[in-house]
């Protein structure tokens, strides 16, 4: 991959979004692919008749985590230690990258396999092994898709959503050569021909490349365990080959006691890839099957974003992608507009908390909602993104036209009457509504179509034929 | 270096800081828990549907049809020597075998056509088998590297949901939980099964 710092000095949000809009292959494969997975999820989620129980546990073993993360963090470095395992702690990516790099180093090796990982994006850590002369390479199909493409992952659960088969066995043909073995002749773009080139490209490497570098799901802070859920057996391959294992974690992935895997193994897979349970989960307690093992354990902000009080709540996050999968604006904009690895609706919160807001993008990703509220619904940890997005709108410093148009959005999705007076407004003038806003809001409306306001809003038609029954 | 110190009490001390004033928060389990006597359903049938759900080879035999169960499995796949993991329950293996002893190679589990094992832990309603790295089951390399895995669950093995398996396994063991064939969703989020793992479960369940 380039040595490009990814997504800095990124136009905000609304310019991004302009751009995807206008891309219609981009559209077309994120519609797609959201609403495939909107519908297993739901129907997964379904299935399970306590799945409100499960939710609100869910969201009460994170916040009680996160009150006692002092305490939950001393006993997993604890039992880790004490299960022959080493941690260290890193205040911010550039510790963090340091390191892991040292370490790497101290093997002798100059490549490692990586199992996809939210955390070592974050810090940019191929691009710093890279600089200090060391190779990392991505074995979850849809990074290797990104790292080929040399292009940026958009979608928290499936990093190369916004590419179609057809450009994947583009990228195949074009670069396997470049980094390895080469792809098939005669490549198709069938699905599974497509896993079966990412199959043999990888199979070497898995088999001799002495250091991996993973992120964890969960780490349980009363036995010191790690868990790591996956599909494609990229995981396990570099969980259980490598004779070196470091793991990079950020300290809000700790759950206080073995048994609260059961509320989060339900939660997870059904919410994320709408399975009843993901192909593979693998967990292991320090240096297991004679193997070396870290834990960096990374910070990068979020004892920042521990300490507000509104903002906190998106800590609880499992990175599950469901909220993805439902927005709106997400579906129209594409994952890159956000500029970071974590897009959509987390991102919106997340991102400028962890950065904070001095660029532009940053302080204007408070603003790329509609506030449907939607995330909130499907979120298995009860996040309420629109609260979280309100609440950063008032604290961040952000571009005029963003304030204006936004707070007047605020104001009327503030409480239900005005909502529904502002659709009944909207709805008496929808004949005068130009096709794009003008001033302030034209930002906005560039980036989209402005959808069609019905003559009469859904709420006055439900009293009106009481729920359709008239 | 000194600097690893520091980065510790820096994050325990920002992290002080900020929850000084938070709220603690108490955890009601409302959701069925493992204390909980499941719903009256025939495990085993449900078990063989889910797995089958992930794309899985499924049969339902007797304890004296595993032998020829898993002698048919073998001879349909044309795997001649699978391996077997130490502790597997005498007769379930075919005549000629490859064992973990000395412990193979990446090349050697690569070159292998099978694997047979047993396993710890199986789960009804998400159609899980769980690897404890236990007798019959092996270290974890073996279930992974060949390109087919035929695992043995017996009936009473089964528990109803997840809550139950949390609750019979040991963390301290590495564990591997599998729901199907190795899969992936990446290309257009349509379901592709077989990538690095084993392209091809098989599970014979024992009534
Ligand atoms: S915010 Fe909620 S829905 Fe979105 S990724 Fe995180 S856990 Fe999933």
């Amino acid at each position: 991959m380039s040595g490009r710092a990814t997504f800095l000095g990124m136009p905000a949000f609304p310019v991004n979004a302009a751009a995807a809009v206008q891309d219609s292959q981009l559209r077309f494969n994120l519609r797609k692919a959201t609403h495939t997975i909107r519908g297993r999820r739901a129907s997964v989620v379904a299935e399970v008749p306590d799945w409100a129980e499960l939710r609100a546990a869910g969201r009460q073993i994170k916040d009680h985590t996160l009150r006692n993360l002092e305490r939950y963090l001393l006993r997993l470095e604890e039992a880790v230690t004490r299960a022959g395992g080493h941690v260290h702690w890193a205040a911010d990516a550039r510790e963090a990258n340091r390191i892991v790099a040292g370490l790497v180093r101290a093997t002798g090796e100059t490549s490692v396999v990586k199992v996809k990982s939210m955390a070592t994006q974050e810090i940019g850590l191929n691009e710093a092994l890279a600089a200090e002369g060391i190779t990392a390479y991505e074995t979850d199909l849809a990074e290797l898709i990104v790292q080929l493409g040399d292009d940026w992952p958009s979608h928290i659960l499936v990093p190369a959503i916004h590419r179609n088969r057809s450009e994947i066995r583009e990228i195949f043909l074009e670069k396997m050569a470049e980094w390895g073995r080469a792809a098939p002749e005669g490549l198709t773009d069938e699905p599974r021909a497509l896993a079966e080139a990412a199959r043999l490209h990888l199979r070497e490497r898995f088999l001799s490349t002495k250091v991996a570098i993973s992120g964890a799901n969960f780490m349980i802070a009363e036995t010191g365990t790690l868990v790591v859920l996956e599909s494609e057996g990229n995981g396990r391959m570099c969980l259980t080959l490598p004779e070196t294992l470091i793991s990079v974690v950020g300290i809000e992935k700790l759950l206080p006691s073995w048994r609260d895997l059961e509320v989060f193994l339900q939660l997870l897979p059904r919410s994320s890839t709408g399975e009843r349970m993901n192909p593979y989960t693998s967990t292991w307690t320090g240096a297991v099957e004679g193997q070396e093992f870290h834990l960096v354990l990374l910070d990068n902000g979020r004892t920042g974003v521990l300490a507000d009080e509104v903002g906190r709540q998106a800590l609880r996050c499992i990175r599950c992608s469901a909220c993805l999968n439902v927005c709106p604006v997400y579906e129209r904009a594409g994952g890159h507009a956000y500029g970071s690895v974590y897009p959509g609706p987390i991102g919106a919160i997340l991102t400028p908390q962890l950065r904070g807001t001095t660029s532009d993008l940053d302080a204007s990703l408070p603003y790329a909602s509609t506030l449907c509220g939607a995330c909130f619904d499907v979120c298995p940890v009860a996040i309420d993104i629109p609260e979280v997005l309100v609440h950063l709108r008032g604290r961040v410093r952000h571009p005029r036209a963003e304030r204006l148009g936004m707070r007047a959005a605020g104001w009327v999705f503030d409480r239900q009457e005005r909502l529904t007076r502002a659709e009944r407004v909207a709805g008496r003038l929808r004949r005068f509504v130009p096709r794009r806003l003008p001033g302030p809001l034209s930002a906005w409306t560039e980036t989209r179509d402005l959808p069609d306001i019905p003559p009469e809003s859904f709420r006055d038609w439900w009293d009106r034929t009481d729920g359709g029954t008239r | 270096m000194n600097g690893r110190a520091d980065g510790r009490e820096l994050i325990l001390s920002r992290i002080r800081a900020a929850v000084a004033s938070a709220p603690d928060v108490e955890i009601t389990r409302a959701y069925r828990t493992s204390g909980v006597p499941p719903e009256p359903v025939d495990l085993v049938e449900l078990f063989a549907e889910r797995v089958a759900d992930y794309r899985a080879v499924v049969h339902v035999v007797e304890e004296e049809g595993v032998p020829a169960a898993i002698a048919a499995a073998l001879a349909l796949r044309g795997v001649g020597r699978p391996v077997v993991p130490d502790g597997l329950p005498p007769g379930w293996a075919p005549r000629e075998t490859v064992t973990d002893d000395p412990p193979l190679g990446p090349a050697e589990l690569d070159a292998a056509g099978g694997v047979v094992t047993g396993c710890a832990v199986a789960i009804a309603e998400t159609g899980t088998i769980v690897l404890d790295a236990g007798p019959g089951q092996g270290r974890r390399a073996l279930t992974l590297v060949p390109d087919y895995h035929l695992c043995v669950v017996r009936a009473g093995q089964i528990v109803a949901g997840v809550p139950q398996a949390v609750a019979l396994l040991d963390p301290a063991r590495p564990l591997t939980w599998i729901s199907g064939p190795s899969a992936t969703s990446d290309i257009e989020l349509n379901r592709v099964e077989g990538v690095h793992g084993p392209r091809t479960l098989e599970v014979v369940i024992v009534r």
